[in-house]
């Protein structure tokens, strides 16, 4: 009986079982065809504007043809640009400020998140959802009293009014994902410190930091492609050109210009984000863990 | 939210009972260490977020030129115009549209790629972040020079198909739309790697027990996966609603508010008016609008996920 059971049996699991695998090779197909979709997509602005700013002005003016293709490839927008003065003015800022506000940003947040982690004092509770909740005001409520603020500090038109306000921007979050960091290395680390004589500086320079190091990466990531794509900032503070970064340069200076040069603007704002693309090309997965842990840890 | 930061030390009172003294001393000491280390991320806190919001609101009760108190005569002005109206429903149209959008293809483009085998993941998972890595006002650039009438690239595309031209930022609603494909555009990314990463979170036994019950893959979907991921989903919701509702880059360089003002959000708006046109007060006016109905997004999504990480503990 249990043999003629199993006979009736065998062909509906098989007949499942083929459907199963043909279930999977479709999903793997549906997959591949999203994916390959979204590519198209994701990518289509960027290589339009690579594109762009390999051809010439008067291929660009003719306005006939497949836009997409370049037909006499040149890179004189590049040379142009990258000899533009104005632009490496731009470029200058952006490098300058940057380089400020990330180092400030670690600084203030790494210390802040060693107390917040370890360190219980009164208030300490409170503070920590501030940060998060800090996170959490954008810009665009805060640039107009800023804007005052700034201005009575005679900081406006100043790359270091810049560099004042960045920190708002970056700072919450790189201190909540180090919080998050320094929560999650085990107790006895320090306690071990402590019983060795260790002071909290040299805990923190000795254990922490280096335990912590991928955390740090990435905060540093963050910290650096939030403040060299901030642009609400520098837009409401900044008005003369040569206390421009690069993001609000590209749009306003060189978009200002009587023709639409737009092969140099395509070219300009390639190299604008060349940067962060740069940086994430090779730090991929510290990139990835940055913009992951601050939900997760949430 | 806070359980971070509660993961400090309590165990050096336990020592010993002897020198219960010098170790009070040392825990005094120790939280006033402390609380140095953290006066620089006060001072930004205080200084440059509080304070400010505060100021913005005395700002908006100020006249024109911020000689007088003026009680709520900007809003009141702004409650009565026009502009205004139109500003806030396209603030909310924009960011609801493009926010939905975003999490539904995020969704459904970071299931795809869990889908196929591990070692091509990367690849896919590098080359679908690139909107996400470009400052989105260089990238926005890009998408105005594709959107250009004389030129444009993508109607190019579209006569290839048969589709007739298409006004991209010469008409209301055409340039509604572009502002969130572009959006739509630079946030998906950001979607989808955070579902991805709360995809790889949930353990295959799950779906190996679902299966063995008979689950269907809208069943797993529904039953597993979706509660296992609502924490993520919805703070990623939070972040992405706010950016989103706050976005001021791609107005700016997109249509600039044209045509005729009718694509101001609130950003927008309120640089408009506070800044380009220095009427400071009214544009701070507009700015806090912004802040109630966040704030109440917030509240909602934070309490959603505290009483859902409460119930799991």
């Amino acid at each position: 009986m249990s043999a003629t059971a199993a006979n009736r049996d065998t062909p509906g699991i098989y007949s499942k079982a083929g459907s199963l695998r043909a279930e999977r090779r479709w999903a793997l197909w549906t997959a591949y065809i999203s994916l390959v979709i979204a590519a198209i997509i994701f990518l289509a602005p960027p290589f339009y504007m690579l594109i762009t700013s390999l051809k010439t002005s008067g291929e660009i003016a003719t306005m006939t043809g497949n836009p997409w293709l370049v037909r006499d490839p040149t890179l004189e927008n590049y040379t142009a640009i990258i000899f533009n003065p104005m632009f490496q003015r731009f470029m200058l800022n952006s490098i300058i400020i940057t380089t400020c506000v990330v180092a400030l940003t670690m600084v203030i947040s790494i210390l802040a998140a060693f107390a917040l982690a370890r360190m219980r004092f009164w208030g300490s509770q409170v503070l920590a959802t501030g940060v998060f909740l800090t996170y959490l005001v954008p810009d665009t409520l805060l640039f107009i009293p800023l804007y005052q603020i700034v201005g009575g500090l005679g900081l406006l038109n100043s790359i270091f009014g810049l560099i004042l306000v960045y920190p708002t921007l970056t700072v919450p979050f790189c201190t909540w994902i180090m919080i998050g960091y320094f929560a999650s290395i085990p107790k006895e680390l320090d306690e071990a410190a402590l019983i060795d004589g260790a002071t909290w500086s040299q805990m923190l320079l000795k254990i922490f930091i280096p335990v912590a190091l991928p955390g740090i990466i990435a905060a540093t990531i963050f910290a650096f492609t939030v403040s060299w794509a901030a642009f609400v900032y520098p837009t409401a503070f900044v008005t003369t050109p040569d206390q421009m970064p690069l993001t609000i340069g590209v749009v306003s200076q060189l978009v200002r210009a009587d023709t639409f040069a737009w092969g140099q603007i395509m070219a300009g704002a390639l190299m604008a984000a060349l940067p962060p693309v740069v940086i994430y090309a090779f730090l991929m997965d510290y990139y990835i863990a940055g913009l992951t842990a601050g939900a997760t840890k949430g | 939210m806070a359980a971070d930061g509660s993961l400090a030390v309590s165990g050096v009172s336990s020592v010993s009972r002897g020198r219960a003294n010098t170790m009070q001393r040392f825990a005094r000491r120790r939280s006033t260490i402390a609380f140095m280390m953290t006066v620089p991320l006060l001072a930004i806190i205080i200084g440059l977020v509080a304070y400010p919001a505060a100021y913005a609101i005395y700002l908006s009760t100020l006249n024109r030129r911020m000689t007088a108190f003026a009680g709520t005569l900007n809003f009141e002005l702004l409650f009565d115009s026009n502009t205004f109206w139109n500003v806030a429903f396209q603030s909310c149209f924009f960011a609801i549209t493009a926010v939905l959008l975003k999490a539904s293809i995020g969704f459904w483009l970071a299931h795809m790629l869990h889908h196929i085998p591990n070692k091509g993941q990367r690849k896919w998972r590098g080359m679908l972040l690139v909107p996400w890595v470009i400052p989105p006002a260089l990238s926005t650039l890009g998408w105005w020079w594709m959107f250009d009438p004389s030129y444009s690239s993508i109607n190019w595309l579209l006569a290839v198909i048969s589709v007739p031209e298409v006004p991209w930022l010469g008409h209301p609603w055409a340039a509604r739309i572009s502002i969130i494909i572009v959006n739509v555009w630079i946030g998906t990314p950001f979607f989808m790697i955070m579902y991805l990463a709360a995809l790889k979170s949930v353990p295959e036994q799950l779906y190996e027990a679902a299966m063995i019950d008979g689950a269907s893959s809208w069943q797993r979907l529904r039953y597993v996966t979706l509660p296992m991921m609502a924490n993520i989903i919805s703070i990623t919701v939070l972040f992405s609603l706010i950016v989103t509702f706050a976005n001021y880059d791609i107005v700016r360089v997109l249509t600039n508010g044209g045509p005729r003002d009718l694509t101001h959000v609130f950003a927008s708006y309120a640089f408009q008016v506070g800044i380009l046109s220095g009427n400071i007060p009214r544009g701070a006016a507009v700015s806090l609008f912004m802040f109630p109905i966040l704030a109440i997004c917030a509240f909602f999504v934070l309490r959603s996920v505290t009483r859902r990480n409460k119930e799991q503990m």
